[in-house]
C-alpha cells in the first residue's frame, strides 16, 4: 500500500470552492477542493517499455491548484480519468530498469502522455514530433489523460509510487539537486513556449506573471533567444526582485501595467468609456502566465500586429476584439516537445539565479498547508511549493529539500494521515 | 489706511487658528510662544478701475502712449496669464479683460487689423474655450476666437522662432507669431512677486528648449527665494532673455495688482484675523465646516473649485517692462510684506486646495508637493522663515489623485520616478528629456488639455531649494503612503507632528505658522 493525496469527483466540491471569493481560496480551498488522502494499491504497469517509479519531490503547479479551486476549462474534463493522483512536476527514483538507466537512477518525468505511451499508432501529430498535440490522449492502454498526474492509471507525483512510460524519463544529472531538478518540467515549459515563437534580436517583450510560469519564461527568453527589453508584470516585491534577478529589464505593478508599459514602449493609451484601457503601440511579444487575467491584459498591452503567446492555463473568458482589430497573433503553447526541450531545460535547472525556486518541501500528509501556502506563495515569497511524499516530517526549507538528492528515507510519519 | 502685516505670539488669550487644509479647514491651537505672521488687511480696490486702465495706457511709464505706438498696416499680438493667475479664479469681469477691451478700441482706432490674441500658457494645458471666455470676457471671445484668439502652443515648430541665445548661452525662441509682431502688449496680473516683468514673454510664450534655462534644479536652487527677484537665478535668466527679445520685438507691458479678497462672502471670515471675527463670521465658519466635512467628495470639490474670488484691483501700470514691473512689485509688497525677526526652527504652513495648477482640477500629490516647499517655502524675502536644517510641517490630506486628463504624466512621474527616486538632480539627469519628448505627452499637450510632460519635473524642482535646506518635512493629516513617496513622514496631529520634529529640531523648537491664503510675503531680518 502506498500514501497517495486522490482527486475525486465531486461536482458540489468543485462548486463550492469555484464560488470562493480570491482572498478566502488560501484558507478555504484546502478543505473544499474534491482532494483526499488514502491509502491504496500502487499503479500496475500498463504494458511493455513501463517501469515503476518512487517519487522524490513533485511540485504543486498553477494547474493545479486551478483545478483545486474549480477553475479549470470544462474543456478539458474529458481529458482526465477519476480518481488520479495529481503531480506532474517530478522528480523520482527508478525501481525497474529502463534501458541504459538501471534500477536507482534518479529521473524527471515528461508528463505527457502520446501514443508510444498508450501503444496506439502515432496519430499525426505524434508522426510529426508534436507529441504534446497527440489526438489520442483518450485512447490506447491507459484510460483518459492529457498528463502523468490527470491520468487514473499511472498514478501522480502526490504519492509514493507511480509508473510512466521510459519514453517520458530524462536522466538527472548527479550534480544536479532534486530540488532544482523538480523545475525541469515547469522550465521544460518554458523553453517550449519560447521556441514556439521567433523572437528576432533586439524584440520588446512583456511577460504578464511572475508567478513559476513568468519567472521560468524570462529564463528561457534570456537564455535562449536574443530578446531585447523584458518587462515583467508582477503583482509582488518578491516576483518583482525575482525577475529582475533571472534577467527582466522592467518590472511593473499590474495597477501600473498600461501606462508604465507606454512609458517603455512608446505609443499612446487609450481610456473606453467602459472596461479598461490599452495601447495603441505596445510590446511585440506578450507572454501570458497568469492562466486567468493575464491574457486580457496581454492583448491590451501588444502592439499591432504583434504576437500574444498563451504560457499560462486558460481559465476566463476574454474579450478578442484586440486580436481583430490590431491583427493579433495568438500562439498557443502546452507543454513541451520532448527530449531536446526537456534537455535544455534541464540544463537551466542548474542556473545560479533559481536559488531558493523551491523553498518550501511538505510530506503529503501536511497536504492542506502546502496547498494554502501555494496558493498565497506570491504574496509569501514563495515561487514553487513542493511534495516529499517519502518524507513524513513537517516542512522544510531549501536546504532540507537538498538533502533529498537521491537519498530520500522511507520512514513516514503516517499519524493522521488518512482521512 | 490698511493695517500693515502682523506677527502674533501665541499665548494664552489667543483664539485657536484657522489652518487651511486641501478641501477643508480647521481651527488649530498651536503651543504658546508660536509666530503666527498675518498678510497686511486687504487693500482698497480702486473705485474706477476703467478710468485708471486709461490712464495707464494714455500715460505709461517708460514709453509712448499706447496710441502712439499703434498704426494702421502693423501686426498687434495681445499677449495675456493664462488660468493660472489669480487664485482663486477672479470673479467676472476679469481686468485682464478690461484691459484688453480698451487696448483693442484704441487698436481699432488707430486702424490696426491685424490683431491676434494668445494666452501665455507656455506648457501649462490649453484652456478651454469657456475657460478663455472667462478671462477676455464674451465681447472679445466672440470676436476674435478661435482663429485670432488661442492658446499658445510650445510644441508647434512651425510657430515658433528662435531668437539667438543669451550671454549665458541660454536659447530663446518664443512664439512666431508674437516674434513676428510690430508690438507685443503683454496683460498680466501680478499675484505674487514672483510673476510679471520679464518673465512673462520669456515664459508665457516659450518653447521647452528655451524653458529649460531656467527651470531647472541648478537655477531653482539658487533661486532665493524665487519671490525674491534681485536674489533669484532664476529671475536672472528672465532678465537675460527678456533682455535679447526686446531687441527684437517691443513690449509694451500692462501689470495689474490685486487685493487680497481671495474668498467670496459665505468663506469671507477665511480673509480676516480670527480674534476680529464677528458673531456672524464664527456662524459662518461653524456652518461652513460642518457641511464641508459632511459633504460628498465630489460636491465638496465642485464648491471649492467654483470659487471666484471678490478681488479689489489695487492698481495697473504700463509701459516698458522693468519700470513698470518695478511699480508693480512694490504694490504687491504693500499688500503681502510683513517683516519678521529672525528665523526659527519649525515652520508650519497649511496648504489649501489650490494652486497654479490645478483650476478647475485635481491636486495631486505633486503639486501639494510643489505648493508647499515650492510656492509657500519660497514666500520670503533675504531668508527663510526657517532655519537650516529645521523642520517643515504642512497640512493636508495629501491623497493619491490625479486628473489623468490634465495630468497624465503627472501619474507615470509619481509611479514610475518617484518610485525610483526623490532626489531633484538624479530625476532631471534620468527622467526629463525622456518624459520632455515623449510623443504621447506632446500629442496630449497640444491636442488634449495635458500640461507638457515635464511639467512635473519643474513643480519638483520647484521645491529643491527647499529640499537642500530642510531637515525634516512632516505632513499631519496625510496618506502615509503618499507622504512616504513623496519623501515626507506623515503624522496625525501637530502634537504628533512635533513630537516626531523634535528628533531633528530638538525639544523647545521655535515655531512659526505663516497664516496664508491670503497671500503674506515675509520679509525675514
Amino acid at each position: 500500500m502506498i500514501l497517495a493525496l486522490e482527486y475525486h469527483r465531486s461536482p458540489a466540491r468543485y462548486l463550492a470552492a469555484a464560488r470562493l471569493p480570491g482572498r478566502l481560496r488560501p484558507a478555504a480551498v484546502p478543505s473544499l477542493a474534491p482532494l483526499r488522502l488514502s491509502h491504496r494499491q500502487p499503479p500496475g504497469k500498463p504494458g511493455p517499455g513501463w517501469v515503476r517509479l518512487r517519487t522524490v519531490l513533485s511540485g504543486i503547479c498553477g494547474s493545479d491548484l486551478a483545478m483545486a479551486a474549480g477553475k479549470v476549462s470544462p474543456y478539458l474534463g474529458p481529458l482526465t480519468s477519476m480518481p488520479f493522483v495529481p503531480g506532474h512536476e517530478v522528480v523520482a527514483e527508478l525501481l525497474d530498469d529502463a534501458g541504459d538507466m538501471p534500477a536507482g537512477t534518479r529521473v524527471v518525468i515528461d508528463p505527457v502522455l502520446p501514443c508510444r505511451a498508450r501503444g496506439t499508432g502515432p496519430c499525426e501529430p505524434c508522426a510529426s514530433g508534436h507529441a504534446n498535440r497527440c489526438d489520442h490522449v483518450n485512447a490506447g492502454r491507459i484510460s483518459s489523460g492529457l498528463q502523468t498526474g490527470f491520468c487514473a492509471d499511472t498514478g501522480g507525483g502526490w504519492s509514493e509510487r507511480l509508473v510512466a512510460h521510459t519514453s517520458q524519463l530524462h536522466r538527472v544529472p548527479e550534480s544536479l539537486p532534486s530540488e532544482r531538478a523538480v523545475l525541469s518540467e515547469p522550465l521544460a515549459c518554458a523553453v517550449r513556449s519560447v521556441r514556439r515563437i521567433d523572437v528576432p534580436r533586439g524584440t520588446s517583450i512583456v511577460v504578464v506573471g511572475a508567478g513559476t510560469v513568468g519567472l521560468l519564461t524570462v529564463l528561457a527568453l534570456r537564455e535562449l533567444t536574443p530578446a531585447g527589453p523584458i518587462t515583467v508584470i508582477a503583482r509582488h516585491a518578491g516576483q518583482r526582485r525575482r525577475a529582475r534577478a533571472l534577467g527582466a529589464t522592467e518590472t511593473i505593478d499590474p495597477s501600473a501595467a498600461l501606462r508604465g508599459l507606454r512609458r517603455i514602449t512608446g505609443g499612446s493609451l487609450v481610456r473606453p468609456e467602459l472596461g479598461p484601457g490599452y495601447l495603441l503601440g505596445g510590446a511585440d511579444i506578450v507572454v501570458e502566465c497568469t492562466g486567468g487575467e493575464g491574457l486580457d491584459t496581454a492583448l491590451r498591452l501588444v502592439r499591432a500586429g504583434g504576437t500574444v503567446l498563451l504560457s499560462g492555463m486558460p481559465s476566463k473568458p476574454t474579450d478578442l476584439t484586440p486580436a481583430w482589430f490590431r491583427e493579433l497573433n495568438i500562439v498557443g503553447s502546452y507543454a513541451s516537445r520532448g527530449a531536446d526541450d526537456f534537455q535544455a531545460a534541464i540544463d537551466l535547472a542548474s542556473h545560479d539565479a533559481l536559488d531558493g525556486f523551491v523553498d518550501s518541501v511538505y510530506p503529503l500528509t501536511r497536504w492542506r498547508d502546502a496547498l494554502s501556502h501555494a496558493l498565497s506563495a506570491g504574496r509569501s515569497g514563495s515561487v514553487k511549493i513542493a511534495f516529499a511524499p517519502q518524507n513524513g516530517a513537517g516542512p522544510q526549507n531549501g536546504a532540507a529539500a537538498a538533502a533529498l538528492n537521491g537519498d530520500s528515507t522511507d520512514h513516514l510519519d503516517r499519524e493522521g494521515a488518512v482521512e | 489706511m490698511s493695517r500693515p502685516g502682523l506677527v502674533l505670539e501665541v499665548d494664552e488669550r489667543t483664539p485657536p487658528i484657522l489652518v487651511h487644509e486641501g478641501e477643508g479647514f480647521r481651527l488649530e491651537r498651536f503651543p504658546l510662544g508660536t509666530r503666527v505672521i498675518y498678510p497686511p488687511d486687504s487693500l482698497p480696490g480702486l473705485r474706477d478701475v476703467t478710468g485708471r486702465i486709461r490712464d495707464a495706457l494714455l500715460h505709461p511709464l517708460g514709453s509712448e502712449p499706447l496710441p502712439e505706438l499703434l498704426h494702421s498696416g502693423m501686426r498687434l499680438t495681445i499677449v495675456f496669464d493664462d488660468l493660472s493667475l489669480p487664485l482663486p479664479p477672479m470673479r467676472a469681469p476679469d481686468v485682464r479683460q478690461r484691459v484688453i477691451e480698451q487696448v483693442l478700441e484704441m487698436a481699432a482706432s488707430a486702424g490696426v487689423d491685424d490683431v491676434e490674441l494668445i494666452a501665455g500658457n507656455a506648457l501649462h494645458r490649453r484652456m478651454t474655450p469657456a475657460e478663455i471666455k472667462h478671462i477676455v470676457g464674451e465681447r472679445v471671445f466672440d470676436s476674435f476666437w478661435p482663429d485670432k484668439l488661442r492658446n499658445h502652443d510650445a510644441e508647434d515648430p512651425e510657430d515658433l522662432k528662435s531668437l539667438g541665445q543669451t550671454r549665458h548661452g541660454e536659447d530663446v525662441e518664443i512664439n512666431r507669431r508674437a516674434a513676428e509682431s510690430d508690438l507685443i502688449v503683454y496683460v498680466n496680473i501680478n499675484l505674487v512677486a514672483m510673476n510679471g516683468g520679464a518673465k512673462s514673454v520669456a515664459v508665457g510664450l516659450a518653447s521647452y528648449k528655451s524653458l529649460r534655462h531656467h527651470h531647472n534644479v541648478h537655477t531653482l536652487r539658487h533661486s532665493r527665494s524665487f519671490n525674491d527677484p534681485p536674489n533669484s537665478a532664476m529671475h536672472h535668466s528672465y532678465d537675460r532673455m527678456h533682455a535679447l527679445l526686446s531687441e527684437s520685438v517691443r513690449v509694451f507691458h500692462v501689470e495689474c495688482t490685486l487685493n487680497n479678497d481671495q474668498f467670496p462672502s459665505p468663506f469671507e471670515f477665511l480673509n480676516k484675523r480670527e480674534w476680529e471675527w464677528t458673531l456672524k463670521d464664527q456662524a459662518k465658519f461653524l456652518a461652513a465646516k460642518r457641511a464641508n466635512d459632511v459633504a460628498p467628495a465630489g460636491a465638496r470639490h465642485r464648491v471649492w473649485q467654483g470659487m471666484r474670488a471678490p478681488y479689489g484691483v489695487t492698481g495697473v501700470t504700463a509701459g516698458a517692462t522693468d519700470v513698470v514691473h518695478e511699480r508693480t512689485l512694490a504694490a504687491v509688497h504693500r499688500q503681502q510684506l510683513t517683516e519678521v525677526h529672525g528665523q526659527s526652527d519649525v515652520l508650519m504652513l497649511g496648504l489649501p486646495y489650490l494652486c497654479p495648477y490645478n483650476v478647475n482640477s485635481v491636486m495631486n500629490p505633486i503639486l501639494v508637493y510643489s505648493l508647499g516647499l515650492g510656492y509657500y517655502f519660497n514666500m520670503y524675502r533675504n531668508k527663510p522663515l526657517v532655519r537650516e536644517g529645521g523642520a517643515l510641517i504642512m497640512y493636508h490630506p495629501m491623497k493619491s489623485e490625479f486628473h489623468p486628463l490634465h495630468h497624465p504624466s503627472y501619474i507615470d512621474f509619481y509611479e514610475e520616478v518617484l518610485t525610483q527616486t526623490t532626489d531633484p538632480a538624479t530625476i532631471e539627469t534620468k527622467f526629463e528629456e525622456q518624459y520632455a519628448t515623449d510623443p504621447w505627452y506632446v500629442h496630449l499637450y497640444r491636442n488634449s488639455y495635458a500640461y507638457h510632460g515635464v511639467h512635473p519635473f519643474y513643480m519638483w524642482y520647484w521645491g529643491a531649494h527647499a529640499r537642500a535646506h530642510l531637515g525634516d518635512v512632516i505632513c499631519v493629516g496625510a496618506d502615509r503612503r503618499v507622504a512616504a513617496r513623496l519623501g515626507f513622514r506623515a503624522a496625525s496631529t501637530l502634537a504628533d507632528a512635533l513630537e516626531m520634529a523634535g528628533e531633528t529640531v530638538g525639544r523647545s523648537p521655535s515655531l512659526t505658522y505663516l497664516h496664508t491664503p491670503p497671500m503674506t510675503l515675509a520679509d525675514v531680518r
